[in-house]
């Protein structure tokens, strides 16, 4: 099977602080992948050093066995590679629709289009109307995104990251927040639109990721100090003095 | 599947409303047509030429500041260029008896705006926020300055003029009449309204509006922010040019004042007052600030102190400038629940008139003895005679100032209880408010 995504050696240092430190990950394609650690162990950067958002001190970046390490993350978005947020980052003074809409616009192949109405691209019309019902928005079409309860921002959030049709999906912990009924239905969610796409998660519910994950690495201060499918993971004793026996204490 | 987009995407508009959008726009070129017939005199048909201009300035203003977030202080650069360049450019046709007639050559004022800003633009759009606001503000000092350095092609302080009747005539019209001139900047302005409303319901305008409410996510869905913004700043340069060329064949003449810091402060203050949220919003403000200006200023000396006051206020109690204000009260209109504020209003109205006159006599006053101390004391403002001397104006002043604003406190306090009961009244209706 081959690589979505691969480290090599990555490390980000802020000044002298180094915040990741000689990462080496590799995700299949199509398998499901969490990242699992300890508050401030590095998860949210690792993802901003994957999608570009930062570039990383040294260490190198693949996706697809391409370098990606040194793009703005508008190319790594162009790519096949999409992201969602652990807050909340959306379009707040625009319309679910438009949210959508917006989010489908490059795949759709109309970039910085100016000669076109809008409203009149059927095909940019029928993916925005799919993700819409994917995401169980429709109701909330014409709402402006800032007005939306936190449940239904989430599930914008992670219908934005997949509007574009990106086959590698990042999602920082996408039910952070929710309630237990909620999370359930997040996860459905999350289940259902990454069927057959690569998923890389960052997730705090040990739930959550034991159910969905078909492998787990676990991050420390900056390391991975074990990967493996999610038996392996429980059975780690590693990982259970630095991370699950915590939980369990 | 046709069935769920059928349900989940907004419906296609309606033949009627479709009627209804269409017949706006033919309603609009009719009251451009038939506005000659109804104020004919020379006067008004100088003041709409002047607000035509202003409308396409103002609303290529708002390509950056409402629609893609960019705060500029210096857009009278491409304003201004693009009306040097016409000048220019009705110099040489006319001397070279070119086949070009006046009403296509703002084109060539809205071409010199789309190029310096292509090429002054790609620099400055990198970021949004204070770096481009400083940047702007930079690069309309500099030319601003350079206007007056170079004077073979600016003129200098007396600036460069042309005579617009000299080229090629078409359908015999001689662009000389004022009337004529009318028509042809009202052609324009339609033009370039339809053009800019276009451009806000294309990809690249949904984008600039993504870019304005978050650029960090717009790279996230494969867009770069700065070539959005960079495209949004070529086509405001574009219009910008458009403006200019007109007001340039308007005046025929154009100097250093067309590319100077009033000038962009002018364009700021349009478009605020109106309204960057909508679409109109800058088409009112030049209309308010077009009449104001010309108003205000047979009234009273110190008018631009009475505009900053206006602006400031608007600011302050309007972020949404006068559109706002108005589209506030669309959800009540529509649930007809208008009726429980308008009587608070009204009441609120008397106290701070009161409050706003006894302001303009302190204003008055003061400036009188702090501009011309030695003058006669009897004054005269906005078409009153008083003594500046009298003790009695000066204690009207502060009586109606300090009584005005305490009756009228409590009077804004009112029409705050009016306006919760009637928002909540028409939620209850279930319409947004």
């Amino acid at each position: 099977m081959s690589s979505a995504i691969e480290l090599r050696g990555v490390e980000k240092s802020f000044g002298i602080t180094s915040v990741i430190r000689n990462v080496n990950l590799t995700v299949a394609q199509g398998e499901r992948h969490a990242l699992i650690g300890p508050n401030g162990a590095g998860k949210s950067t690792l993802f901003n050093l994957i999608s570009g958002y930062m570039m990383p001190t040294t260490g190198s970046i693949l996706l697809r066995d391409e370098v990606i390490s040194g793009l703005p993350p508008y190319q790594i978005n162009r790519r096949g590679l999409s992201r969602s947020f652990q807050v909340t980052n959306v379009f707040a003074n625009m319309s679910v629709w438009e949210n959508l809409r917006c989010a489908v616009l490059w795949a759709a192949g109309y970039r910085y289009t100016f000669w076109k109405n809008i409203d009149n691209l059927p095909e940019v019309r029928e993916r925005t109307a799919r993700i819409l019902g994917d995401i169980n928005l429709t109701a909330r079409r014409d709402v402006s995104a800032g007005l939306l309860t936190y449940a239904e921002q989430r599930a914008l959030e992670i219908g934005i990251t997949i509007a574009g049709g990106a086959d590698v999906i990042l999602l920082d912990e996408p039910t952070a927040g929710m309630s237990h009924a909620e999370t359930e239905r997040a996860v459905a969610l999350i289940r259902r639109l990454t069927e057959g796409r690569t998923l890389l998660i960052v997730e705090h519910d040990m739930s959550v990721v034991f159910g969905l994950a078909d492998r787990i690495s676990v991050l420390v201060y900056g390391q991975i100090i074990a990967s493996g499918t999610p038996k392996e993971i429980r059975g780690n004793p590693k990982v259970r003095e630095a991370y699950l026996g915590e939980e369990a204490a | 599947m046709s069935d769920l987009i059928a349900s989940a995407a907004p419906p296609y508009p309606a033949a009627a409303e479709k009627f209804k959008f269409y017949g706006l726009w033919i309603a609009a070129a009719i009251a451009l047509l038939v506005l000659p017939k109804l104020f004919g005199s020379g006067g008004s048909l100088t003041t709409f030429s002047l607000i035509g201009i202003s409308i396409i300035f103002s609303l290529s203003y708002n390509i950056l500041l409402g629609q893609t977030g960019m705060l500029s202080f210096g857009h009278a650069v491409y304003y201004g260029l693009g009306g040097f360049l016409v000048i220019h450019a009705i110099n040489i046709i006319g001397i070279n008896k070119l086949p070009i007639p006046l009403p296509v050559v703002p084109l060539i004022g809205g071409l010199t705006g789309l190029l310096f800003a292509v090429l002054l633009g790609w620099v400055s759009t990198q970021r949004s926020g204070t770096a481009f606001a400083m940047i702007s503000l930079g690069v309309a000092e500099l030319i601003a300055s350079s206007a007056l350095i170079l004077r073979t092609f600016f003129g200098g302080e007396a600036g460069i003029s042309a005579n617009r009747t000299k080229l090629l005539r078409v359908f015999d019209w001689s662009f000389g009449p004022q009337i004529q001139i009318y028509y042809l900047v009202a052609a324009w302005t339609l033009i370039a309204v339809v053009a800019m409303y276009a451009l806000t319901r294309t990809p690249l305008g949904r984008m600039c509006n993504a870019v304005r409410d978050n650029p960090e996510r717009v790279q996230f869905v494969g867009y770069d922010p700065h070539v959005v913004r960079y495209l949004a700043f070529c086509f405001s340069g574009f219009f910008a040019g458009i403006a200019g060329a007109l007001a340039a064949i308007n005046f025929e003449i154009a100097n250093s004042a067309y590319l100077g810091a009033a000038q962009s402060g002018t364009v700021l203050f349009a478009t605020y007052i109106g309204g960057v949220g909508f679409f109109i919003g800058p088409i009112v403000g030049a209309i308010f600030v077009t009449f104001l200006s010309l108003g205000l200023s047979d009234l009273t000396p110190v008018w631009q102190l009475y505009f900053g006051l206006i602006f400031i206020a608007v600011v302050v109690f309007a972020p949404g400038g006068i559109t706002g204000l108005l589209m506030m009260h669309r959800p009540l209109l529509k649930a007809g629940t208008l009726t429980k504020v308008l009587p608070s209003y009204l009441i609120a109205f008397v106290p701070t008139l009161a409050m706003i006159t006894g302001l303009i006599l302190a204003i008055e006053v003061t400036v009188h003895y702090t501009v011309n101390p030695g003058d006669d004391s009897h004054i005269k403002a906005f078409g009153v005679n008083f003594d500046a001397a009298s003790p009695y104006i000066w204690a009207m002043a502060a009586i109606l100032m300090i009584g005005g604003f305490l009756v009228a406190r409590k009077t804004w306090t009112w029409v705050g209880h009016a306006w919760d009961e009637a928002t909540s009244m028409t939620r209850e209706q279930g319409i947004a408010a």
